[in-house]
């Protein structure tokens, strides 16, 4: 008996060195996925170019966005120095651009990770529990997965009335719900999967299996399905602006200037057409990254 | 690599004696004592259906099953599928609740108020399942894997990574080729021995292997069976075997215990079994085994139909309705399965089995089949 | 062997299989060639990532046309299936050539009835009227010996046990008595029990309806129990081909020797297994030379540069190894 295992040991090398694959990470075999995809880093510039503009905006901007002009009111894109032309209170439209993007960005990322926070704790909570307390959590969100999300958004931004905060928190009741059954689903599926019995029959607690174990492979999808979110984010919260329930005049929102220029869409239909061309730009940057990360993501390994 | 033992013969021997190497501090009560006895086990699981989807009935997935491991032996689970032994070994570790029974290890029992917690039941008792890959966290490197455990534990994470790259290289994987690898970068032999580590990572005293090399290929497969042998000697460890395959427990058991419909049909010492089965469907289950010699053909199958269904299970013994010697009493009484504590006994829960049964073949040994296993054995010799 | 002019059912040359992906291309069957008579049952071994489920799909059409290249002359029964278009080829595929797979649970369309699906293949191919393909699908479920087959004809699948399912899967595979049956490992997922039924079953519809069978399995066991010849394969390429006897008998190829060495019994109890060492090659990066010679016992360093072609070595087996001549006494053998 010594006699085989004593050669057992010398012959424990008995593997071929790895497969031919380099040693590579997750994270690092995404990016090397995501630097082929044109489409998705071109729309990524994009995207930083809007932040960075955003961040920048009180050193970039030409002119003081809230500065009325009855003089210049509605002038076409290119006049004089107003490169982008003025609205109908004589305001530069670029600087209203600038700072109006501040806010659209602001209501498209805020309610977004608020609501993965929230809704990501209850998903997490109703997958790993199961039992009666998934059954509670689900069909309360269900209840508000009922309501288109428009509606839903307009009726809590109209009860509460307008303003910043308001709308905020009206967009993030709005998207708690889909990520709460987006993450609960994905909970559940890594909860059924050997390894996290493998954790628990190491005899780790509920919640060091939870953060150790199966965060990390519940992020995935979930930040996917997240940043497809941004880009309706901005759209409801521009839609909130236009009626009047979001942000309150004269500060600069996309929403908001597209409302008020609404009605001098004949004197100068391209200065007017601005403010809905940088809601479709920047929602559709978002929502073809997320596409983009999503296919990066999706690896098979 | 030729060694100088030679080949056992098939004929029935008694039982190894048990050897528990001495030192082991944790072992209470020595040899005698078995490592792990589990009693009247039984776990039912609830079927809803109709309008309201009320309990319908239950698939009783185990159904008063009870034996014993001793120290230092492996035994060998061996049933078809749908007779329980998933669900025996996931009960057996407490990763489901049974419904009713007993499990006691080394003397202490499992749950209620005095005994092990099911924290220190698994410092003491792991598992291997038989998905490599789904066993692994695809976002974790190896090490982590199997550090995980001990630093559950209190290890520091130091000293767990050092344990890991140990136990790395002690299952044939290099730790600076394979320490920080994902699992999608390994072969599934390469995942198993990772679960394996992995599993060893607490020291635990027993191990069970639920179809741990069922799903690898067969030379991946010896591989993985020449490194459990190792393994066990060199931990000391106790193994329960849980295959499907009966070559492979043939080849890895000391005793072998044969379920059919959630309940033990035959328990014994390994050579014993293979060579003169007691049970109807332990011979039938040998017989269905397919030789590698072309000529040995088998020209009618042993054993046909399929296994009742599991919810309302025949009434007496659960085989007889495919049973070729099934009488009266066979519906009447269920055949019971005395004397399981006995490390070297050869039980068959069969009423043929037992004198006393009134069954006309009662006392008598099973009649022999026509088609001997004429097989590898033959041809090397 | 009768009808020595006959000309053989299936014709394999030189096949080859490239997978690509995005990151790499991979070559899953590399110059694999063969012949089936008909009647003959020829048992395809090979353990994964040997390329023998890609064979054949590419025999029966099934691989998809843009990711997978495939080269190689592939005829059964004088058609050239690489030339046929889609349309064509459905035409075939159940009258002239049939398949059943390893996992009827997911080759079975779940929300159909079993007497539907058997009844849709009869009607497929010969165009008989609903009453006449639901009398066919009883006859054949009679066929695979299911029992109380006019109960089982209303059944779902996932009402039938996996025997069940797999005879269900024949019936559905012989309805229109194809001349050439591809088994994809259909008994790997059963029980023993039920593998012994099935594997019966099989052998004496074989014989009945004189079809052509291609049975791929990993297990030498129930290529003992059902082939007449049998082709071994590794990473792509066939290793070692024969008459069932000669090839599991007397095996030449270290591979198969291995293999055999490896299958277990009683007897070894107590010592280590004489295993194979090492794992499969990675098909994305095949190893010059032999490609198992990394792992073989007997490798010479000729084996690590050429690669060994398919040579008649004996009558009626074929052997792809460069050292076969020397390796044939047990004395050369039993050294290691």
């Amino acid at each position: 008996m010594a006699q085989a295992m004593f050669s057992f040991a010398q012959s424990h090398e008995i593997d071929t060195p790895p497969p031919v694959a380099p040693r590579r990470g997750y994270w690092r075999t995404v990016q090397r996925r995501l630097r082929g995809d044109y489409v998705t880093l071109f729309f990524l510039s994009i995207i930083l170019l809007l932040v960075l503009a955003a961040i920048l905006a009180p050193l970039i901007a030409p002119f003081d966005p809230d500065k009325t002009s009855m003089l210049y009111r509605l002038k076409p894109i290119g006049y004089r120095h107003f490169l982008l032309g003025t609205d109908e209170l004589g305001r530069d439209m670029l600087s209203r651009l600038i700072y109006g993007g501040r806010m659209s960005l602001m209501m498209g990322l805020v309610p977004v990770v608020l609501a993965t926070c929230i809704g990501g704790f209850f998903g997490v909570v109703a997958g790993f529990l199961g039992g009666w307390v998934n059954m509670l959590i689900m069909r309360v969100t269900d209840i508000f997965y009922a309501f288109p999300s428009v509606l839903l958004a307009v009726a809590i931004s109209g009860t509460m009335g307008g303003g910043v905060a308001n709308g905020l928190l009206a967009l993030t009741l709005v998207f708690i719900p889909s990520l709460c059954r987006v993450t609960e689903a994905a909970t559940t599926q890594i909860r059924s999967r050997d390894f996290v019995d493998a954790a628990r029959v190491s005899g780790a607690s509920s919640l060091s299996i939870i953060f150790y174990h199966m965060l990390r492979n519940i992020m995935g999808p979930v930040l996917i399905y997240a940043s497809s979110l941004i880009s309706v984010s901005i759209l409801l919260a521009s839609g909130l602006s236009f009626l009047g329930l979001g942000v309150e005049p004269p500060t600069a929102d996309w929403g908001l200037m597209l409302s008020t220029l609404r009605q001098s869409i004949y004197v100068q239909p391209l200065v007017c057409a601005l403010p809905g061309a940088a809601i479709f730009i920047a929602s559709l940057s978002f929502n073809l990254v997320s596409d983009g990360l999503r296919q990066a993501m999706d690896i098979k390994a | 690599m030729k060694n100088g033992l030679r080949a056992f013969s098939l004929a029935a021997r008694p039982a190894r004696p048990v050897v528990v190497p001495p030192g082991d501090p944790r072992d209470r009560g020595g040899p005698a004592q078995p490592l792990l006895l589990v009693e009247s086990l039984r776990k039912y699981f609830p079927v809803s259906g109709g309008v309201f989807n009320r309990r319908i009935g239950d698939v009783k997935a185990v159904d008063g099953i009870s034996f014993a491991v001793f120290k230092g032996e492996t035994l060998g689970v061996v049933g078809e599928s749908g007779c329980g032994k998933s669900t025996l070994a996931r009960l057996v570790v407490g990763l489901i609740p049974s419904n009713s029974g007993s499990v006691v290890f080394d003397g202490d029992p499992v749950g209620g108020s005095n005994g092990l917690t099911l924290r220190e039941l698994r410092r003491n008792l792991q598992i291997v399942f038989q998905d490599s890959d789904a066993s692994l966290n695809p976002r974790l490197p190896v090490e982590e894997s199997i550090a995980y455990g001990p630093r559950v534990h209190g290890v520091t994470r130091a000293a767990a990574k050092q344990t890991a790259h140990d136990l790395l290289r002690r299952v044939g994987l290099r730790p600076d080729l394979f320490a920080s690898r994902y699992p999608h970068e390994l072969s599934g032999g390469q995942k198993q021995r990772v679960n394996i580590a992995r599993a060893l990572a607490l020291s635990p005293r027993m191990l069970i292997l639920d179809e741990a090399v069922s799903a690898l290929d067969k030379s991946i497969e010896a591989q993985v069976l020449n490194l459990l042998r190792y393994l066990k000697s060199h931990f000391n460890l106790t193994y329960i075997f849980i295959s499907h395959d009966l070559n492979v427990v043939h080849y890895i058991a000391d005793r072998v215990m044969v379920m059919y419909l959630g309940q033990v049909v035959e328990i014994g010492p390994a050579d014993a079994i293979y060579s003169e089965p007691k049970h109807p469907y332990t011979r039938a289950l040998l017989d269905s085994r397919l030789a590698v010699d072309p000529i040995d053909r088998i020209e009618a199958a042993p054993l046909t139909g399929d296994p009742p269904n599991p919810i309302t299970p025949p009434s007496g013994c659960r085989f007889r309705t495919r049973c070729a010697f099934a009488e009266d009493v066979c519906t009447a009484k269920a055949p019971a399965l005395g004397g399981w504590r006995d490390p070297a006994a050869h039980l068959a829960a069969c009423h043929m089995a037992d004198r006393q049964s009134g069954h006309s073949r009662a006392g008598q040994t099973l009649p022999a089949t026509e088609r001997p296993l004429v097989s590898i054995e033959a041809r090397l010799a | 062997m009768s009808g020595a002019t006959a000309r053989p059912l299936v014709e394999v040359r030189n096949l080859t299989v490239k997978f690509a992906g995005r990151d790499e291309t991979v070559c899953a069957v590399n110059g694999v060639s063969f012949t089936l008579m008909a009647g003959e049952v020829l048992c395809v071994i090979g353990e994964s990532g040997s390329g023998k489920s890609v064979t054949m799909r590419a025999l029966m059409g099934l691989l998809p046309k843009r990711r997978a290249i495939v080269e190689g002359d592939i005829r059964v029964a004088e058609h050239d299936i690489q030339a046929l278009d889609e349309p064509r080829l459905a035409q075939l595929r159940g009258s002239l050539m049939a398949m059943i797979f390893q996992e009827p649970m997911t080759a079975l369309d779940p929300v159909y009835t079993i007497g539907a699906q058997i009844a849709e293949a009869v009607r497929r191919h010969a165009h008989a009227s609903r009453q006449a393909a639901m009398a066919r699908a009883l006859e054949l479920l009679q066929l695979v010996k299911v029992p109380s087959p006019e109960r089982r004809l209303k059944a779902y699948p996932h009402e039938l046990s996996g025997g069940m399912r797999q005879r269900a899967m024949i019936a559905i595979a012989l309805a229109c008595q194809p001349a050439l049956l591809l088994a994809d490992e259909p008994t790997t997922a059963l029980d023993a029990t039920v593998q012994v039924q099935v594997l019966i079953l099989l052998r004496k519809l074989q014989k009945e309806f004189g079809m052509g069978l291609i049975f791929v399995t990993h297990d030498l066991g129930v290529a003992a129990q059902i082939a007449d010849r049998v082709a071994v394969m590794y990473a792509g390429r066939i290793v070692e081909e024969g008459s069932a006897r000669d090839v599991l008998m007397n095996p030449r190829h270290p591979y198969t020797i291995g293999m055999l060495a490896s299958t277990l019994h009683g007897r070894v109890r107590g010592r280590d297994i004489e295993a194979i060492p090492g794992s499969p090659p990675d098909m994305r990066a095949l190893p010059r030379g032999c490609s198992f010679a990394p792992r073989c016992r007997f490798a010479a360093a000729a084996c690590l540069e050429t690669e060994p072609r398919l040579s008649q070595a004996f009558p009626s087996h074929s052997v792809a190894c460069s050292r076969v001549g020397e390796l044939s006494t047990p004395a050369a053998l039993a050294v290691s």
